[in-house]
This record gives structure tokens, sequence and C-alpha cells, in this order.
């Protein structure tokens, strides 16, 4: 495996991790979103504040991640990309902006009406990101992006079945994971109504993602040939099924409430979806007009980079295990929550 | 004015995309500093209070992470979108030199993210983890956080003195060699100034919120020392920052001259230079206004004042900063220069107040002009990242890649679409921002006011270990 091979594989998995762990927090957005007025819907609001609290930077910065790989090893590709689909990710930059602000700012917010408040510009943000990353992916997917300073076409690269159909992915795998993870959560703050709150739609959004899959399959087959034979042979059938049978066991073992594994399952359900997009329009990386291998920067920068990303795992994963440990046995806990119960009555 | 030449023949995207990218950066780095300098001043107190069990200093140590945290979010979210502006605004720079400085930023992406986790234990751990564990997790931050700044400190480096790469046939960097781009002529001068920078605005910053304390009749304990610890720190990195300045005002001098002589608006090269405090070039090369000091440049950069500093006119019109660039950097410069004198004079009246009586300065000015301090600084930070960026133009890339030729080739309007929106949401952004920290400001102040009368606190260790 060479190095751009290496480069290319690491760059989809950190697509993949932001897809999960970006996900899992927009996700809880739109059920932020869907959870009702301002007093109904406090219940799940402050359910997805505490279990979102303590990782959401580090979520995020997958992004970060994916961007740097992008324009240090294959910087044509991050040109073309970022020029001719240029009006979606400005969207969905909008939407990373208004969720970071609402996030900063709200969690030590009090008062139900601002929480709501604030809690509508964290869903209509959640919306926004997922789906237009997904549509760029789509037009790049359906070979929409030819190389160069905004080669493409500035609306129909972003506006098209693909990438409608990618987007809309974006937004259900979102709100899957983001469901799937907040019944553990909810289990964890010791809150069996939002347990079973949140099941019923973790079950249900796995449903409609296998929909989504299948209804997919003849849009594709239409709009770009080419990425339909990828994802119908070879690895990008193998992990289409991963994904498909993914989802479906991860809702089978909510719907018995077995929620041991339900972080895992739906996690490598989601890569496995973005890992056949990936292997399906092998050897391009901008399907039809660059490989991977012309795309590739300077062969030291590669070395290089694999020498980085390698400290990077040896550094961060560690890092990152202890977050997650951390957070999931409930050591991390906002400061300001508690001072508010613990504050004396009566200070002047 | 001297615009009209540079529209000619700059796309019109151009101006928005400039614009749109100064404003991000101008509100991304007042952010910058509660990242690389507060975790230090933070964990200074926080050492205080575990060293001497002093409950207000651990309280004050806990109030900052929470102020961290919430300008780190901040700060994550207008840094993500900078990394977008590489690509939106700039993809010719990323293009073609994404291969050559990509690999600074990865290496900033990895401290970024090891902060990230890092201080995202540090903020939600004060409860539930033992003191110890608490502090030992925090202590890696400011490490990490010079190792970050280097990073984006490098690739501006480079940007200003670019070097490590050859160019093929087609004008397409080859041959990179890593070691050279990332440590560039320029770095290490350019990366302290910076650091330095971080600290003072940090520092400067967080006193001032406990000096309008004082003035206003809060003298405990809870704000002597949440003004002593951040104001130290300040007052002992600026004189440090003024030979760090100065050295980098020279290597500018040796490899960016005709920034150089837009900072200092010199026109015609020659010996004897003076020095322009303030005033405004004209188009016929001779200074409006402000105060002429001679010789005073030619001494400043080579301590001699028979050392030849190149004019303006020295490099070709289309290659060199157009004359209200020049002004511009100059104004940013002198401004910059300016403060950072005021602010030693603070640092040293307090150094002297120290020296004499072992204590804080008696005088109200003293507050008062600390209150001030911390804005500015900011203002101080932001003139000098204008003087280093308006006096590269017209170049990205100094003498390789013009910042025309960098910018994306969408049409003036959606970027100035895109600009508004920006100023929009960020406005609002601020805005929750500050409204937020001015509601916790209020709420802390009535939970912290048991701990202000330092003499009913008996001695409670469990307070730090629950």
């Amino acid at each position: 495996m060479s190095a751009t091979d290496l480069v290319a594989v690491v760059l989809l998995l950190l697509l993949a991790a932001y897809t999960c762990g970006g996900g899992a927090d927009f996700g809880a957005g739109i059920w932020d979103l869907l959870a009702g007025g301002r007093y109904r819907g406090e219940g799940p609001r402050s359910l997805v504040d505490y279990a979102m609290a303590p990782v959401w930077e580090a979520n995020n910065v997958w992004l970060v991640f994916v961007l740097v790989v992008t324009w240090t090893g294959f910087p044509v590709v991050f040109e073309a990309v970022m020029s001719t689909t240029w009006a979606a990710v400005v969207l969905a930059a909008l939407g990373l902006v208004l969720r970071g602000a609402a996030f900063a700012v709200r969690k030590p917010s009090t008062g139900v009406v601002r929480r709501w408040r604030l809690g509508l510009v964290f869903g209509v943000a959640s919306l926004l990101t997922p789906y237009f990353l997904g549509s760029v992916l789509g037009g790049v997917a359906s070979g929409r992006v030819p190389p160069g300073n905004r080669q493409g076409d500035p609306v129909t690269s972003w506006l098209n079945p693909t990438s409608a159909l990618f987007g809309m992915v974006g937004v259900v795998a979102a709100a899957f994971i983001g469901a799937t993870f907040l019944v553990s959560d909810a289990r964890r703050f010791g809150t069996p109504d939002l347990e079973i709150y949140f099941r019923r739609r973790s079950v249900a959004s796995a449903g409609l993602l296998v929909l989504l899959m299948g209804v997919g399959l003849p849009v594709v087959h239409h709009d770009a040939k080419r990425l339909y034979d990828g994802l119908t042979a070879g690895w990008g059938l193998t992990f289409a099924v991963i994904a498909g049978v993914g989802l479906v066991a991860t809702a089978l073992l909510v719907n018995r409430n077995h929620l041991r594994g339900t972080r895992v399952l739906p996690t490598a359900a989601v890569a496995a979806l973005v890992l056949a997009w990936g292997f399906a329009q092998r050897p391009f990386a901008l399907p039809t007009s660059l490989t991977i291998d012309q795309a590739a920067g300077d062969p030291t920068t590669m070395r290089w980079l694999v020498g980085v990303i390698a400290v990077a795992v040896v550094l961060i994963g560690p890092a990152l295990a202890l977050l997650y440990r951390l957070d999931t046995t409930e050591r991390l806990t906002a400061d300001h929550d508690e001072d508010l119960v613990e504050a004396p009555a009566g200070t002047p | 004015m001297s615009l009209a030449p540079v529209l000619m023949e700059a796309p019109s995207q151009l101006l928005p995309a400039r614009e749109q990218m100064a404003f991000t950066l101008m509100f991304h780095v007042i952010l910058v500093p509660f990242g690389v300098a507060l975790p230090f001043i933070t964990l200074v107190m926080n050492f205080i209070g575990l060293r001497r069990g002093d409950r207000v200093a651990i309280q004050l140590a806990r109030r900052w992470s929470a102020v961290m945290a919430i300008q780190f979010a901040v700060g994550a979210v207008t840094g993500t979108v900078i990394s977008l502006e590489f690509g939106l605004l700039w993809p010719g720079l990323m293009g073609r030199y994404g291969d050559v400085v990509g690999l600074a930023f990865a290496i900033e992406g990895l401290a970024f993210f090891l902060e990230a986790i890092l201080i995202a234990i540090y903020i939600y751990g004060w409860r539930r983890m033992t003191p110890r564990a608490h502090f030992l997790v925090g202590l890696p931050l400011p490490v990490i956080a010079l190792v970050g700044a280097f990073s984006i400190l490098s690739v501006n480096a480079w940007m200003n003195t670019p070097q490590g790469f050859t160019l093929d046939a087609q004008g397409n960097p080859t041959d990179v060699q890593v070691g050279k781009v990332l440590i560039t002529p320029i770095l290490v001068p350019q990366y302290l100034h910076m650091i330095a920078a971080a600290y003072m605005v940090a520092g400067f910053l967080v006193a001032s919120v406990y000096a309008v304390g004082w003035l206003r009749g809060r003298r405990d304990r809870y704000h002597r020392l949440g003004f002593v610890v951040p104001f130290t720190v300040a007052a002992i990195v600026t004189p440090l920052q003024f030979m760090v300045g100065d050295a980098l005002a020279r290597t500018v001098f040796d490899d960016q001259p005709t920034k150089f002589a837009a900072m200092e608006i010199v026109w015609k090269t020659g010996t004897h230079q003076p020095e322009e405090l303030y005033g405004r070039l004209r188009p016929d090369g001779s200074v409006a206004g402000g105060v002429s000091i001679p010789g005073l440049d030619s001494f400043l950069a080579g301590f001699s004042r028979d050392t030849k500093v190149d004019g303006l006119s020295a490099t070709p019109a289309r290659d060199r900063p157009t004359l209200r660039d020049a002004n511009i950097a100059h104004f940013a410069f002198d401004t910059m220069v300016g403060i950072a004198t005021l602010l030693l004079g603070l640092a040293l009246w307090y150094a002297v107040a120290w020296v004499r009586r072992r204590d804080l300065p008696r005088a109200r000015w003293f507050y008062r002009c600390a209150a001030v301090a911390g804005v500015l600084s900011v203002v101080a930070l932001e003139a000098g990242w204008v003087t280093a960026e308006v006096g590269r133009q017209p170049w990205i890339v100094y003498e390789q890649m013009r910042v025309s030729a960098a910018v994306t080739d969408i049409s003036a309007g959606p970027i100035w679409a895109s600009f508004a929106v920006i100023v929009v949401v960020y406005a609002l952004v601020a805005w929750a921002m500050v409204g937020i920290l001015l509601r916790l400001k209020v709420r802390w102040r009535h939970e912290d006011a048991d701990l202000v009368r330092p003499r009913e606190e008996p001695p409670v260790p469990e307070a730090v270990s629950r």
C-alpha cells in the first residue's frame, strides 16, 4: 500500500469519524428541534445538553482533520470541491457556526424560553450541516466536480438527485446515531421515560435509513451509473451490506432493550456507509476526471503526513479514550449546574 | 484614490474575499489568547490554590476555566470557519501550495484535538476528579497550546518568507523540504512575538475585570488575587515583548524590505531615514502630518544612522503595497508600538510599587489604567496582525503568489452575501457570548460572596477534595 493509498483511507476514516461524532451531535440537535414546544420539549432538551457537553469540541475537531488532510494530501481536490460547491459549503459552515454558538451559550443558560430559542437555532443548524455536507459528497460522487478553481457548475454540482440522496442520508444518519446514543444516555442519567422516547426514535430512524438506501439505488442508477456499479460490486457492496446489517441489528438490540453494543454498532453501521461510497468511487478522487494518484500531493509531504497521522493515533487515541471513559462513567460534570442547586438560598 | 489601478487588474471578488478573511481572522484572534495563555494563568492559580489550600484561588481558577470553556468553544467554531475559508476564498493558494504548507496545519489539528480533549476533562472534572489528577490533566495544556500556535505561525511565517520547494515548468511546487518549510527565517521572532502577545492580552484582559471591581470598592482577597496573578504574568512578559518585537522588525527589514518600507512609510531608498510617528504618505512620496524623528528609522534598522533603508519606490508599483495599504500598515504599526509603550509604563509602575513596598500600587489611576489595559492590548494585537498582513500585499505568498491569483472564481455578489451573513451571525455570537459572560459574572458574584470575607473562612481542605 503506497503512502497515497494510506492517506486516502485515513481521509475516508476521518470522514466516517466526523459523520459519527458530528452526527451524534447534529442528531441530538434534530431531536431537540422535534422535541416540541418550550415546556413539552424541556425533558429531551436537557438530556441532549447533558449528554453532549463534555465531548462536543472533540467530536467536531474531526472535520478540521478532514479539511487539513484533504488540502495537504490532495490539494487539487480541496481546490475543486471548495470552489465548485461553494454555496453548499457556505451553508454547511453557517450551520456549524450556529450550532457552536448555541452550544457555547446554552449550557450555562437558564430559563426555559431562552433555552428553547437557542435549541431552535441548534436544531436548524443540525439540519443544514449534515444535509449540505452530504450534498457536496453527492456532487463529487456523481462526477459533477472537475478539478480546478470553480470549473464545475456552482449550482447543479450540489443540487441534483445524488446530492439530494446523500444529503438526506446525512440527516437521517445523524438523527439515527443521535437517538441511539441518547437511549444509553437516558439510562445513564436514570430517566426511563426518555429512554423509551429515544428508543422509538432510534428504531424509526434506522428504518428510514434502510428505506433511503433502498430508494437510493434506483436514483443512483439513473443519475450516476458509475457509482451504482461501484456500490453493487466488490468492496462498495460489502460495506453497503455491513451498513444495512448494522442498522437492522442496532434497531433490534435497542428495541429489545439490550444497550450493550449500541454505541459501537451504530457507529460501525454509519461508518460503513461512508466507506461504501469511498470504495465505490475508487480509483477516482474526483470521478471521472482525476484519480487518487493524480490528485496526490508532493511525495515527501505524503510520507510526512503518514508520520503525523501515526503520531496522532498514538497521542490522541489514549486521550480520546480517557475522555469518553470519564464521560461515560460520569466523572465529568458541568460546573455551573450544580452550583445553581447548591448555592445557598438568600445570598445577596 | 490609489485603489483604482489595483481594482482594474484584480478580479472583483478580491475585495469581499479580503474583507471577509480580515473580519473572521480579527474576530478569531481575540479568542486565541484564551486558548494559548489563559490555561497557563489558570493553572498558576490552581497551583496556588492546591499548594496553600486556598479556597479563593481554587474558586478563581474554576471561574476562569468556565470562561475558557466558552471562549474555547467559540474559538473552535471560528477556527473551523477559517479552515473552510482557505478553500472558500483562497482555493488557488491551497490547490497549488496545500501540500507545501499543509503539514503544519496537520500538526495544529493534532495539537488542537489534544487541547480540546484535555480542556474538556479539565473544565468538567472540577467536582468529581481528585484535585491532583485534575491539576495533572491540565498541566500539558500550556505546552500543547504552544505547539498549536507554532504550527499556525509557521504557516504565516512561510507566507512571509517562503522557501523549501522548487517550481517545475508549470509553476507547481515540487521537491518539498519539510524542515525548511516549517522553519523559515522569520518564524522564531514572529512566533515569540505572538506568544508574548497572547500572554499579554490574556493577562491584561483578565486582570482588567478585577481592576474594575477594585475601582468599584470590592477590595477583598478574591479581587486582589484575581488581579495580581494575571497582571504579574502580563507585566513580566511586556518588557520581553519589546525585545522580541524589535528583533522581529529587524528581521522584516532584512527579509521583507518592502513591508518594512510600508510600515515606516519610507518612499525613497537612502541612509539617515527619519522615523515617522503616524503621518500619512502622499502620492508624491512626502509625508503629511505626524512627528518626524531624524535618522531614527535607519538607526533602529541597523544601529547606525548610516544604515541604508529601501524605500517603497524601489519596488515596482504592481509588486508593492498600494499607498492606501502602506498607510494602513503604518498606522497599525504605530498604534501597536504606541499601546505597547503605554503598557510597558504600566508594568514599570507595578514593578516599582512592588520593589519599594512589596504591595500593589495604591493610586486609583493605576487601576483605571489597568482597567483599560485589557482592551488596549487587544487593539495592539489586532494592529500587529493588520501590519503583518496588509504590509505583505499584494502577495499572499511573498513574491511567489499574488492574492488575486489565489482568490476563488466565485463572483463578487455571492461573496459579499456570505460576508454579510458572517458579519450578522458573528455579531449575534459576540452578543450572546458577552451576554452569557456578564450573566455568569453576576451569578458568580452572588455565589462567591461567602468567600469574600476571608476571616470567616476556616481552613477547609475538603472543599478542594470533594
